[in-house]
């Protein structure tokens, strides 16, 4: 290479210990990939962050960059020291969306690599906090030619902005005995019905989307995301008798004590004498604990669906939010359960589009015009099992309160009546 | 202008056609599972079938020859097909347990780790920082490298009561997320405002909206418009500063690290928590971040002496009460661990429980 390298004297002490080194890699970028636009790239890159190692500052800024046709996607890079790092002063990162669950053939895994080591870095992350696959480093040009070759073949732009992110599920019932839904159709039928809200951003902020197919909820979605689908099921959890006296058998009666009946969050559940689990399933909030402990003797009912918590964020502007739950429980079985999912989002969304202040989260809003007016807005009837517990303020009027205990009792007696 | 290419809105893949064949031919249809040695799972359907997952820890900023090197052994050792966990792990998935120790060398060979399953410390879950973020107070990738060089055996053994999640994040917006234990700038000081720059940059309402404490207010300085920080009511959040980079947050000296203790997204055995402070004022010290890393080791290390069996540790904490927690990992307990924020009487101690 022609190039003179820049020294990294900090960055070099990240190459020692045990840990792979994400520092070795961009030098093997530098010094060995077949292509000079490549090894000139990296070598600024790390130049560049060589240079904030050392005065501990970033040296990037934002703009504004997208492909033909969207408004989103891409998160634009230019550097504030460009002068100094000229072949990486625009490093722009296309957020690709992935399949739904991160399923990959190795196949599928070169042919990515070969097309952005064609028009980019060559640096990739699997996957960033919002879900998508960073291609991270490339310049304004490249960042459509590389768009266009890999959506040829079947890859899309995720989101980026005020708009629909891309959406994240856990691996699921492609290899969980958890899983209490099919995670990758409920991803795939939400965030798809979306497409034009994640490649042209015009909501008051983010919405995100994700699916876990347990209350284990390995995909964060009650706290991360806008819109949680969360599996759960409303029969009787499973118990194979044999499995638990297995258990009993290699664990210990102490064991199952202390580790499964006591951490039950509700007391649901009862060793007996004679070495059979009892569980009182009116009791039971479906956490999973029990199951995660014996896998084996315990499992999910067949009475299978989800909740759906809304309004789930991190700090700005108001603090964390947790989703708050919307929709106890629905089922996920006919076409039509899963078109009633989406347009619930789309009726949410929107509601949200009208109402939110910019730069407003949907639980921020919940949080500012109250959750009852965010139900009422929605036409959705409240339930118990959206609170922790009931009012403890007594300054309220209740000034409908005759009509609001009747339409409850005609409630209970439709759904009684099936 | 040459004619553009209409983007086709595909959207998210279908990743069905990516899916490993047992996994498919089995979906739904999972009996169980077991943890026959660290870094590796063996799931097995109502059908009899099985797939082994050895899941393998990366440096997850991958270059293409890195990526590559994963396919091969992917191709060569495995079926051909991966799967990514939310925390940058690879999962190789094999349908024979003949397959898993092979896999296993070819991965440990070629310099990955393999590990992170069930009571290990996985790897953390991290951002950008100053590699490609534009409003970054450090570096997540040097910081996780560092601190992942330092906690390779717990990866590597499962010895924790229960997982751990360690989280970082680059500024106090914290893309990482919760954490059993979070890495987070913060910042310590008012931005510095170059006010010739901010009436051409910034767009001046929406970023007196964006301040959470109502601190920023439109201001004429040297003739020019511009914005002016209450500097006593600032919290030096930094939220003003993605919408106006004018109002620099970052400063090498006083941007430090702070940990938090106790995110928990799971609902076993008790509701999703969030994570709590702990300490501030850590040095953010490239490129190895030492002092951040002493104090993660001694919180794990005593939870890993306290905690029991499939405590997170928030339970842990829970149970022993904060006051030892305190004791335990050598941390000072300041007024500035008590909340100020909205909800922060539910904070408090509105009892006699009190532990001797």
């Amino acid at each position: 290479m022609a190039t003179d390298k820049h020294p990294t004297p900090m960055l070099d002490q990240l190459e020692s210990g045990p840990w792979p080194s994400f520092i070795t890699g961009i030098k093997r970028l530098r010094d060995e990939h077949p292509d000079a636009r490549i090894n000139q790239v990296t070598n600024s890159l790390l130049g560049q962050l060589e240079h904030s190692y050392e005065t501990r500052k970033g040296y990037w800024k934002g703009g504004t960059v997208s492909v033909y046709g969207y408004g989103g996607g891409i998160i634009p890079r230019f550097s504030e020291v460009g002068k100094a790092f000229p072949e990486s002063k625009e490093f722009h990162t296309l957020r690709v969306q992935p399949p739904a669950g991160n399923h990959y053939s190795t196949g599928m895994l070169r042919q990515l690599a070969d097309s952005w080591e064609k028009y980019g870095s060559g640096l990739v992350t699997f996957h960033g906090q919002t879900g998508n696959i960073m291609f991270i480093g490339t310049d304004t040009e490249n960042t459509q030619h590389f768009f266009d070759a890999i959506n040829d073949y079947g890859w899309d732009l995720g989101g980026a902005g005020p708009c629909v992110r891309t959406a994240m599920s856990c691996v699921g019932a492609a290899r969980c005995e958890m899983s209490c839904t099919n995670e990758l159709k409920a991803h795939r039928l939400l965030v798809n019905n979306f497409t034009d809200d994640v490649h042209r951003p015009a909501l008051p902020y983010k919405f995100k989307f994700k699916v876990s197919g347990c209350g284990n909820d390995c995909q964060n979605a009650i706290e991360r995301a806008d819109f949680a689908v969360i599996g759960t099921w409303r029969d009787d959890m499973k118990v194979d008798q044999d499995e638990v006296k297995n258990y009993l058998g290699t664990k210990g009666r102490q064991y199952i004590i202390d580790n499964v009946i006591t951490r039950c969050p509700t007391q649901a559940l009862s060793l007996k004498d004679d070495g059979t689990l009892e569980v009182n399933n009116r009791d039971c909030v479906r956490c999973m604990h029990c199951l995660n402990v014996m896998p084996k003797a315990l499992h999910p009912g067949d009475d299978k669906g989800v909740t759906i918590c809304i309004g789930g964020k991190r700090t700005l502007k108001i603090g964390d939010l947790m989703g708050t739950v919307i929709v106890p429980f629905k089922k996920l079985e006919t076409e039509e359960d899963y078109e009633s999912m989406v347009e619930l989002a789309e009726e949410i969304i929107d509601f949200w589009a009208e109402n939110g202040l910019e730069h407003e989260r949907c639980g921020e809003m919940i949080e500012r015009i109250g959750l009852a007016n965010f139900l009422d807005g929605l036409g959705i009837e409240p339930d118990p099992n959206m609170l922790s517990h009931p009012r403890e303020s007594s300054y309220v009027r209740m000034d409908d309160w005759d009509e609001a205990a009747e339409a409850w009792f005609e409630r209970r007696a439709e759904a009684a009546a099936g | 202008m040459p004619e553009m290419r209409e983007p086709i809105e595909s959207g998210c893949p279908d990743p069905w056609q990516y899916m490993h064949p047992v996994m498919r031919k089995n979906f739904g249809m999972w009996k169980y599972h077991e943890h026959p040695r660290v870094g590796v799972l063996r799931h097995v359907a109502y059908s009899g079938d099985e797939v082994w997952t050895v899941k393998v820890g990366t440096q997850r900023i991958l270059d293409v020859f890195t990526l590559r090197k994963l396919c091969d052994i992917g191709d060569r050792y495995a079926d051909g097909f991966v799967h990514f966990t939310l925390r940058s792990n690879l999962e190789y998935v094999v349908d024979d347990a003949a397959k898993v120790e092979p896999l296993i060398k070819a991965v440990e060979d070629a310099g990955f780790i393999v590990g992170g399953t069930q009571n290990s410390v996985t790897m953390i879950s991290h951002t950008q920082g100053w590699l490609h973020c534009d409003i970054p107070g450090t570096d997540a990738s040097g910081v996780v490298k560092s601190m992942m060089d330092e906690l390779i055996d717990e990866f590597k053994t499962a010895t924790m009561p229960n997982r751990v999640h360690i989280t970082t994040s680059c500024c106090q917006i914290n893309c990482g997320g919760q954490g059993d234990i979070a890495i987070n700038v913060q910042h310590t000081k008012p931005p510095k405002i170059n006010h010739d720059l901010v009436a051409n940059v910034c767009e001046r309402p929406s970023v007196v909206a964006r301040c959470p404490v109502a601190a920023i207010r439109p201001a004429m300085v040297n003739g020019k418009p511009s914005l002016e920080v209450d500097e006593r009511k600032c919290i030096c959040c930094g939220a003003c500063f993605p919408p106006c980079p004018p109002m620099q947050i970052n400063d090498a000296e006083h941007s430090k690290l702070a940990i938090w203790v106790g995110g928990n997204h799971s609902n076993a055995r008790g509701k999703p928590t969030f994570q709590k402070l702990v300490a501030a004022g850590i040095p953010n010290n490239p490129p190895r971040w030492p002092e951040a890393t002493a104090i993660v080791k001694r919180i794990l290390n005593a939870y890993k002496e306290g905690a029991r069996d499939w405590e997170r540790v928030n339970e842990w904490i829970e149970r022993i009460g904060w006051p030892r927690f305190f004791e335990e990992v050598e941390l000072p307990f300041t007024k500035y661990h008590i909340d100020t924020w909205r909800g922060a009487r539910a904070s408090f101690n509105a009892s006699n429980y009190i532990r001797f």
